[in-house]
């Protein structure tokens, strides 16, 4: 097992002028579960495939634990494309599907039962060892295929989108089954994926992309509560986060009808460039709702309320006198809030809300950068 | 409520009567026409349609498009693959549950899988040739661009083509088309094929479907060494001093019996003029087939036109016409030896083998009789014993699929081949 380094890595590709990945900085710790994640194009599969060895690196380097990779051909870095292919030999013992790839590399017959045992005791295979794979479920043959890599002993495993071809049940299912074992197995893992739900849900880390740039990185918890840009706040969280950018006006942001008071060291951090501007986001769940007019709180119109049982939340319209500061959610236009689902409003209701205490995220209109703490 | 809906570049209605409202693995045995063999990620079914043989494979939507759009892309770069028919989307059963999306491609006529070539022919040799052609494939894929991610026995088909097997790639489900591939692309990839053939081979091995002689690894590793010496003569830079220029013809002709033409070739001198360094910028497969379409407008497999395009060349010898022009002479060719050679042969047994295979075997048992009978035979008596002695013998190649529906071995896996019999208004 071993940590991997990304050292100022960059890949530019042939006939193009900007980098598809432009000078990642990323440290994968020894057994750490790291999900690249970004919109696509953002990079994120070229930077698992720099790590594979299948895209020159122009610039920089990549070490697997202290060794420099940068120019080591694929099959010499020591590690395994989980799921890239798991065609199942039908004439095989599920054994012998699990460690032929050791029988090749002229690993002894004995070690080779022994590895192939101590995975599938980690699989729950155990009973169907010598068994045919016809004999198999489905959600089995996927966990042969997990085998083979296991038996290997790679130092890193690298996985592509492998959840994309399965239907959504499915992919639920074997999102946690990856995780747990992962965790099981200790072994260091770089997962990329588009899906930010996947991305908390099983990354220790969760690196952002985007356009070829690294916009942050960190625990699922960080980037949720701490989004260092408004990249991140927007891509981060669904429903997504309510953004919109709003006039500063005697230290606070005019949010509507409302005025959100803004930090001392927010309003110093921000620069002509900004243009008297700052932009305010606020999760769904950050919102209460207010009885009475207080000063603080906006109006939301409501055009939908979706129900979920354990929560509802309303899709509405920010009301206000002048600009609505193009306050969105996400990709729709709509501001969204998360409510008691024991007390719906009705479409059309106006219902007033409030940001709960220190529970706004303010952002730079003229970088995106996060200004609050 | 989602309606059923075929994307196809080539509609044909027929398409529509298939039970789309049906689960692919639920699918009567009445509409199919065989079940694959192995055990696929997907539920994969073939059926018959219009004469044709269509395979369906069940897969998710974007899945399906994109691999769909990816074998049109490598038709049009004229690669050997399977032709994509359409993608079916908006499939609901009768209780409203929503289905997945179902790729649709034609098989691919007289193809034979590696398992039906290892369970007839059990032989070195044959391993070699399928060897030899999956090579020359991913060659030519990789000079394409595309990287395949998945290369194995199983994801190839393999066509006669005269006394060697042509190549066709089957499932693009994992490939991606790139400007230029790295070299740690093609290295992947072929260390894919690699680990995979072995495996294939261990898994027939294993099922006793293989000479025991045969040794699995060195097959997996002389896929590998081929590769590599085509891709050298087809990129290599080769440097000679500049008296030498005879060696760049000699580099197009060796291509050029390697099958390709060469495209663009980059010349360069050293600055005192006294080393030449020459490399292959593209190539392009079909040399021969390009040249005998032309002349005869004959379509077929390279090494199929490069036996024609011999006999046609000993056609113009004997009929010491030389002189004369050489689509002249190729029309005559064709209205006078090839035609009737292929028509000689009856109707039923025909369809046995592609038109241009058969010539190439007819050719082959003509040197065989003349040698044992020590004078020529003509034609006409070789087709005969041709027909009497070898052809009805051979399996029909048309359309070899995988299981006849229903037969599903039970128990251990009794593997064999159902050699689908062709029906009545095939092309033949």
């Amino acid at each position: 097992m071993a940590s991997v380094t990304y050292d100022h890595a960059t890949r530019v590709y042939p006939g193009t002028e900007r980098p598809a990945v432009d000078q990642l900085n990323l440290q994968v710790e020894d057994g750490e579960f790291l999900v690249l994640v970004g919109p696509s194009g953002c990079g994120k599969s070229t930077s698992l495939r720099m790590l594979a060895g299948l895209e020159d690196v122009n610039g920089g380097h990549i070490y697997i634990g202290d060794r420099d990779v940068t120019d080591v051909q694929p099959k010499d870095r020591d590690i395994a494309m989980v799921f890239q292919n798991y065609a199942l030999y039908p004439h095989m013992s599920v054994a012998d599907n699990m460690g032929f790839a050791l029988k090749i590399a002229g690993t002894p017959k004995a070690e080779i039962r022994q590895r192939v045992e101590e995975a599938a005791k980690i699989l729950d295979l155990t009973e169907y060892l010598d068994r045919k794979p016809k004999a198999l479920s489905g959600g089995q043959r996927q966990r042969v295929a997990m085998g083979r890599a296991i038996v290997r002993q790679p130092q890193v495993f690298l996985m592509d989108e492998p959840l994309s071809n399965l239907d959504a049940k499915l992919r639920v299912q074997t999102r946690t089954q990856i995780a747990s074992l992962q965790r099981r197995l200790g072994v260091t893992t770089v997962y990329v994926t588009h899906d930010q739900t996947e991305a908390l849900t099983m990354g220790d880390r969760i690196a952002v992309l985007k356009d070829g740039l690294l916009q942050q990185v960190g625990t699922p918890r960080e980037m949720y509560d701490t989004p260092a840009n408004t990249f991140v706040a927007g891509f981060i969280g669904s429903p997504a986060m309510n953004i919109g950018t709003f006039e500063v006006r005697d230290g606070k942001a005019v949010v509507g009808h409302a005025a959100v008071a803004l930090e001392r060291d927010v309003l110093d951090q921000l620069s002509d460039a900004d243009n008297g501007k700052v932009v305010v986001g606020f999760r769904p769940e950050s919102l209460d709702i207010a009885h009475d007019d207080s000063q603080d709180a906006f109006q939301v119109k409501v055009n939908l309320v979706e129900e979920l049982g354990s929560d509802a939340f309303v899709y509405g319209e920010l009301l206000s006198d002048g600009s609505a500061g193009d306050l969105h959610s996400g990709s729709s236009d709509q501001v969204i809030v998360r409510i008691d689902p024991r007390e719906v409003p009705m479409k059309g209701d106006t219902i007033h809300v409030t940001i709960k205490q220190g529970q706004e995220h303010v952002f730079a209109p003229s970088t995106g950068a996060r200004l609050s703490k | 409520m989602e309606q059923l809906k075929i994307t196809s570049a080539t509609p044909n209605s027929a398409l529509l009567d298939l039970p789309w409202r049906l689960p692919l693995i639920d699918w009567p045995s009445d509409v199919l026409a065989a079940l694959p063999r192995g055990i696929s990620r997907h539920v994969v079914r073939f059926v018959r349609l219009d004469g044709r043989v269509l395979a369906i494979k069940e897969i998710s939507q974007d899945v399906a498009f994109r691999e769909y759009g990816m074998l049109r892309q490598l038709r049009k770069l004229e690669i050997p693959s399977v032709r994509p028919v359409g993608v079916v989307t908006g499939r609901t059963s009768d209780s409203g549950e929503p289905l997945e999306a179902a790729l649709v491609t034609e098989h691919l006529a007289f193809s034979l899988p590696y398992r039906s070539v290892f369970s007839q022919w059990l032989r070195d040799e044959t391993a070699n040739r399928l060897i030899d052609a999956l090579a020359v494939l991913i060659v030519r894929l990789h000079l394409a661009g595309f990287f395949w991610g998945d290369v194995s026995l199983s994801n190839t088909l393999f066509r006669r083509d005269a006394e060697q097997f042509a190549a066709y790639l089957v499932d693009a489900e994992t490939g991606a088309l790139h400007r230029e591939l790295t070299r740690g692309q093609r290295e992947h990839d072929l260390e894919i094929a690699r680990v995979n053939i072995i495996g294939e081979l261990m898994d027939l091995a294993a099922g006793e479907l293989l000479d025991s002689e045969i040794d699995e690894v060195a097959f997996g590793n002389s896929l590998v060494d081929r590769y590599r010496d085509l891709w050298e003569a087809l990129t290599g830079v080769e440097a000679f001093a500049s008296d030498e220029r005879w060696r760049v013809a000699a580099r197009i002709e060796r291509l050029n019996a390697l099958g390709f033409d060469v495209g663009e070739l980059d010349i360069t001198t050293d600055i005192d003029g006294t080393t030449v360094r020459i490399q292959p910028q593209v190539v392009d497969a079909g040399h021969h087939s390009r040249r005998l379409l032309k002349l005869t407008g004959l379509d077929v497999q390279d090494n199929q036109a490069r036996r024609l395009l011999n006999d046609l060349d000993s056609y113009q010898a004997a009929t010491d016409r030389q002189e004369d022009d050489p689509q002249l002479v190729a029309h005559d060719w064709l209205q006078n030896v090839f035609h009737p050679t292929v028509r000689a042969v009856p109707r039923e047994l025909r369809r046995k083998l592609e038109p241009a295979q058969l010539y190439h075997e007819i050719l082959d048992h003509r040197w065989f009789i003349s040698e044992q009978s020590g004078h020529d035979v003509p034609m006409p008596e070789t087709v005969a014993s041709y027909v009497k002695n070898v052809l009805r013998y051979r399996p029909d190649e048309k359309a070899i699929l995988g299981m006849e529906p229903g037969d599903e071995p039970e128990g251990p896996e009794a593997d064999y081949f159902h050699y689908a019999a062709a029906e009545p208004g095939d092309r033949d």
